[in-house]
């Protein structure tokens, strides 16, 4: 009896997963499934997968422009991450403060991250032009000099990360939701004993705060790994010289400009194993700075 | 209450309903007057669509047994090779020329020797170079719609202003790039003028070796970026950058507005001449129409005059995709369109020239453009220019965008930039090659110049 009637509530369980289940089966399982396997295999769309082993891994590491794509995407990932998040904690410390307008200020910072990814490439392009944007406006006459931000090697990768950093606003919400939840009574106890500012923020904010940074910083390593849309719509082809050519553009170019799903896919496992490394030892290495509020 | 029964009916009634919708979606269309739908994808939208509707629409009252249902789709051809793989293509799919190559290879599109055969078709009927363009490994795999050639398109204004004689533009690269110091023009660091620039508009980078009457490669298996009048060709290309400055050319190039707008630098009075295509005309007249221009063949180097009356050759082109539902239906409309009359009325309504042999007097006489007969015999010159058919062209294009920035930039000698390219791209020329033998398809010559 307790038996059939488990079985028809396990049923009844598994029937309403099942449109979670039968979507995740479908459109990510077997993707996955089938790109590991096509990561063997050479693979142009229309004619069947043949089988050539690691042939596709090995090429990827004579490949010149994986390393450079690669490079790129590290670069940015290493400046754009902690670059953000001090702007997104500091944004977070001085928007936690109790001043007028408090609202309006967190919104203000907040909207950003709201403009969709099409229109924000296309703004900053505007910004960025060397001869009639906005920012040479401003620096030309206090510094004499005309950067060409979107055309010069050393300048074009740097243009991304200026837009990302200004896009913090997610992030700076979850710090702004972080900072709610330190216990005023420390801050109380710290007074107390004549703590500065300063030492505050260092010795009581910042700890209780290295959860959410450990989330957060978790977060943005998958994230800038594989950023996609704006390298590729405001540098096409990578412009200048594939400065600008960032590791999941050249994967989608291997897929759908070549017809290369075999190469593609293996280095979209390259890249998957690259982001699981990293993250574990994101994570293995916070865990010793993180302190939990529980402990 | 049990809800067991409730999801068991939800369930069944969306799988039902999600069956019922996919093959909504995959079945062929019909029609209650049993006309077979021919669904046809086009790469416009604009003008250049509303032409094809027309034409499309002439066709579909024409008679009774075929309707072409056409509709704009952007990103087509990665949107066609999907929906090929997936086993659900269009029946036609407007496509470009330099894709021939990557989906005969890919057995993305069918043959149509057949077909053609059947219909009489053949290459005399066409501006040679334009039927070649279809063909690949002896094979026709689709059909011409509206071609381009380019000219030089120059600004008489300024040249009568920098002292040129405007009824007799540069004959030579050499009287090119004289003319270019003559306007060139700085306001303290900032450029306001020049005579040409290499990289405006700059798209066919490809281009600026075979001008010099250089090969890419020679037809076969072999890619001949090495060659001396190739590199001829990028070394003149990346003077304009050595000369003034890569980083001030780029800024003053910036400063230009998009193509299709009063800011083109060539509609702007900013740049006295510029390689363009057909369609310039009709996009001053829409910009600047009081714009006081000409057009002739682009110069070619002064020491190799057998280089005169170069221009290069762009195509569209129709296919029928591998596994189309109808594809005898969807030749019927190809082979209607390609009859004078509605090949004149597509190409008259996109404003370019015609690629069929037989033009007539009124196509050219009601034509917009005024230069349109240059366009049409330099369409047929000894000297037309286009890309190499091989499927990795689009990756092997990307890469010689790129030698070209290099070499603007200075960071590598034309030499490096290509033979980087070189070695870069022979792998996978061989590679593709092996493919082909295992397959028992022997390469043979492709050079468009046969």
């Amino acid at each position: 009896m307790s038996t059939s009637k488990l079985n028809s509530q396990t049923r009844a369980g598994l029937l309403f997963a099942a449109p979670w289940l039968i979507g995740f089966s479908v459109f990510l399982l077997f993707p996955l499934l089938k790109s590991f396997y096509n990561s063997f295999t050479e693979y142009t769309i229309l004619t069947p997968p043949v089988w050539i082993g690691l042939e596709n891994y090995t090429d990827l590491f004579k490949d010149e422009l994986f390393w450079q794509s690669l490079g790129n995407s590290f670069y940015y990932a290493l400046i754009a991450i902690p670059v953000g998040t001090v702007v997104a904690i500091g944004l977070a410390l001085l928007l936690n403060q109790k001043v007028k307008g408090q609202a309006f200020y967190r919104t203000f910072f907040f909207l950003p991250s709201l403009v969709p990814v099409v229109p924000l490439a296309i703004l900053w392009l505007w910004l960025f032009n060397g001869e009639s944007g906005i920012i040479n406006a401003v620096i030309e006459p206090i510094f004499h000099v005309k950067p060409n931000w979107l055309g010069d090697v050393k300048l074009a990768k740097n243009v991304l990360i200026v837009m990302s950093t200004w896009g913090v606003g997610n992030a700076m919400v979850i710090y702004l939701a972080g900072l709610q939840q330190v216990p005023q009574e420390l801050y109380e106890a710290a007074n107390l004993d004549g703590a500065s500012p300063l030492r505050k923020t260092w010795k009581i904010t910042l700890p209780l705060l290295s959860p959410v940074i450990m989330f957060n910083v978790v977060m943005s390593i998958i994230g800038s790994l594989q950023v996609f849309a704006q390298p590729f719509i405001m540098f096409p082809g990578g412009a200048p010289e594939r400065t600008t050519y960032f590791f999941s553009v050249y994967i989608y170019d291997t897929a759908f400009r070549d017809n290369r799903m075999g190469y593609a896919s293996a280095m979209g496992w390259v890249l998957f194993l690259i982001i699981l490394v990293l993250t574990y030892v994101a994570i293995k290495y916070m865990d010793k700075k993180v302190h939990y509020e529980t402990n | 209450m049990n809800w067991a029964p409730v999801a068991w009916v939800a369930g069944v009634a969306a799988v039902g309903w999600a069956l019922f919708t996919s093959e909504q979606i995959i079945k062929p269309e019909t029609r209650t007057d049993g006309r077979v739908v021919v669904t046809y994808w086009e790469k416009w939208s604009d003008f250049e669509f509303e032409a094809m509707r027309k034409v499309v629409e002439k066709y579909n009252n024409s008679q009774d047994k075929i309707f072409v249902k056409v509709l704009s789709v952007p990103n087509i051809a990665g949107k066609t090779l999907l929906a090929t793989s997936g086993g659900i293509p269009p029946d036609l799919a407007g496509l470009y020329g330099p894709n021939v190559a990557q989906y005969a290879f890919n057995n993305a599109v069918m043959p149509l020797d057949e077909f053609a055969n059947e219909a009489g078709m053949d290459r005399d009927d066409y501006i040679h170079q334009y039927y070649d363009i279809c063909t690949y490994r002896g094979k026709l795999w689709a059909l011409p719609t509206t071609p381009a050639s380019t000219a030089l398109h120059y600004n008489r204004d300024m040249l009568q202003a920098a002292g040129w004689d405007p009824n007799n533009p540069p004959k030579t690269i050499e009287e090119l790039t004289e003319l270019d110091k003559r306007i060139f023009k700085k306001d303290g660091s900032r450029i306001t003028k020049m005579g040409f620039l290499p990289t405006e508009p700059g798209w066919w980078p490809w281009a600026w070796g075979p001008i010099f009457g250089g090969k890419l490669w020679n037809g076969v298996d072999k890619i001949t970026m090495d060659d001396p009048k190739i590199v001829e060709g990028y070394t003149w290309m990346g003077s304009f950058a050595k000369q003034y400055g890569s980083g001030t050319v780029s800024s003053f190039q910036e400063g230009f507005g998009s193509f299709n707008s009063p800011q083109n630098p060539f509609m702007d009075n900013k740049l006295a001449t510029v390689l363009q295509g057909v369609w310039m005309a009709n996009f001053i007249e829409k910009q600047n129409p009081k714009l006081n221009w000409g057009a002739s063949a682009f110069p070619y180097p002064a020491n190799r005059p057998e280089m005169a009356n170069s221009s290069l050759l762009d195509l569209d082109i129709l296919v029928i995709p591998t596994g189309a539902k109808h594809p005898k239906e969807a030749f019927e409309f190809l082979k209607y369109l390609q009859t004078q009359e509605a090949m004149e009325m597509l190409c008259l309504g996109q404003k370019k020239h015609s690629p069929l042999a037989n033009v007539s007097e009124g196509f050219l006489q009601n034509h917009p453009n005024p230069n349109i007969r240059l366009f049409q015999e330099l369409a047929e010159s000894k000297n037309t220019l286009a890309t190499p058919k091989t499927p990795i062209w689009a990756q092997w294009g990307d890469e010689i965008r790129t030698a070209t920035q290099s070499i603007n930039n200075g960071s590598k000698t034309p030499e490096q930039a290509l033979n980087d390219v070189q070695t870069k791209m022979q792998p996978l020329l061989d590679k593709v090659l092996r493919h082909e033998r295992a397959l028992g398809i022997e390469p043979r010559s492709e050079d468009m110049a046969e």
